[in-house]
């Protein structure tokens, strides 16, 4: 349990941070686990004008990730990784939902992508 | 001017009850109003008479948590309190949500038998049921169907023609192009004067996305609509009260019968409203029947909907045709 949740803190840090040895041409690859009734991490930080693909995996059942602001409703079948495009155009603060209903939890499975 | 220009002739009003609301269709009998609902008549098919009805909301049979206690005490008194009202409903609308799902074996179809139990004691001609996504959303409808049927569907009741939406089964927030293509030939045997009815769960606008209060493909759905002089659309999933007009459509959500969602607009978090152990149906609406005798039932008057059907294109047709026949 000690390692998973050191692994988390890990993925979380790793969000929040540009990897300063990616390329200034080549998106920053960001990792979104999805599973009832959360996505880890839970807040992504970002540059403005700063190229982003999410590349998000469910880890059990059939997910949504939408966010009507920032253009995408993707179902995240269990198993298959999905890139998206990231658009950080604005700053702003903007909510990811689940929108494939997953369980009785389902109303608060979110992230937040922060721009700035 | 003709004096129809200013004659509220056609309107469904609404009282707050808790229980949903209660609506009152109330098309006028005599006079040139009652001329125009002739005509109505002859063309629609059926000529607009008054009824009553009552829409229900967000029972969530099977709940259980500090946000509600109570479970389904709301729901019981609600039902009560339309079975002591003096004039019987003609129909009952629930608009989902019915039950709150369980994955343990067996719990949920519990659940929908006991929701059947307490709805089953409403005193009404007819009882209508669209599924929320805690009723349909896991299996793609199935146990909603053993119990009532296709998650969609739709009848006519004295001159008005209602529909009943599923925009949950498909586990997204969403109608999907078959049933769309439903309603489309649902449609087609109706003029643009037919007064319509929609009830479904969730908005068929965006009402916050943010919050999943919102249908994706709800703007092909009032699209399909936009034709309709009259229509109304009742809905849940929000546990507030909410009102909304586009084009010539209403958007009405009635209360739920568990806990409330307080108002996005005010900036705070999706959560439900704290339970008050003193006003253990605050919010909900039955409070103001709790107060008074079941046989008297307090009711706030607030207005559904109003047309105006003389000024509309079609009704203007409509009497063109008719002074000429």
């Amino acid at each position: 349990m000690k390692t998973i949740r050191s692994l988390a803190l890990l993925a979380s840090l790793a969000a929040m941070l540009p990897l300063s040895g990616a390329r200034a041409d080549e998106p920053r690859v960001v990792a979104v686990s999805a599973k009832r009734f959360e996505f880890e991490p839970k807040e992504i930080h970002v540059a403005k004008g700063e190229p982003v693909v999410l590349e998000v995996t469910s880890q059990d059942v059939t997910h949504g990730f939408f966010s009507r602001t920032l253009g995408f409703d993707e179902d995240l079948a269990p198993g298959k990784t999905v890139r998206i495009p990231l658009k950080t155009d604005a700053d702003g603060s903007y909510v990811v939902l689940c929108d494939h209903y997953c369980g009785s939890g389902h109303g608060n499975m979110k992230l937040t992508i922060v721009v700035q | 001017m003709d004096p129809l220009d200013r004659r509220k002739l056609f309107k469904i009003a609404g009282w707050t009850l808790g229980a949903g609301a209660l609506y009152r269709f109330a098309p006028p009998a005599l006079g040139e109003g009652g001329r125009v609902m002739d005509l109505l008549g002859k063309k629609n098919g059926e000529r607009p008479t008054p009824f009553t009805f009552v829409q229900f909301s967000d029972t969530h049979v099977g709940f259980d948590g500090p946000p509600d206690p109570l479970g389904t005490k709301a729901f019981e008194r609600a039902v009560e309190m339309v079975n002591a009202l003096p004039e019987r409903p003609d129909l009952v609308l629930f608009t989902g949500d019915l039950t709150h799902d369980s994955e343990k074996p067996g719990e949920h179809a519990a659940r929908m038998k006991r929701f059947r139990e307490i709805a089953g004691g409403l005193n009404a001609a007819r009882v209508h049921y669209v599924p929320g996504e805690h009723d349909a959303g896991l299996d793609g409808g199935a146990l909603f169907r053993e119990n009532f049927g296709e998650t969609f569907s739709s009848f006519d009741w004295r001159g008005v023609h209602f529909v009943g939406l599923d925009n949950v089964s498909r586990g997204k927030p969403a109608v999907g192009a078959e049933q769309l293509a439903w309603l489309k030939r649902d449609l087609e045997r109706f003029p643009t004067t037919a007064p319509i009815v929609v009830f479904t769960h969730r908005p068929l606008f965006d009402l916050k996305p943010d919050w999943e209060w919102f249908t994706s493909d709800g703007d092909q759905v009032m699209n399909a609509l936009a034709g309709f002089e009259n229509v109304t659309v009742l809905y849940g999933h929000i546990h507030r009260e909410h009102s909304h007009v586009e084009g010539n459509a209403r958007h009405y959500a009635s209360r739920s019968l568990i806990f409330a969602f307080p108002d996005p607009e005010t900036g705070v978090p999706k959560k439900p409203m704290t339970f008050e152990p003193s006003k253990p149906f605050a919010n909900l609406g039955i409070r103001r029947v709790a107060e008074r005798p079941p046989t008297a039932p307090a009711v706030e008057t607030v207005e559904l909907t109003l047309r105006e059907y003389a000024g509309t294109v079609g009704v203007q047709q409509l009497l063109q045709k008719g002074n000429e026949s």
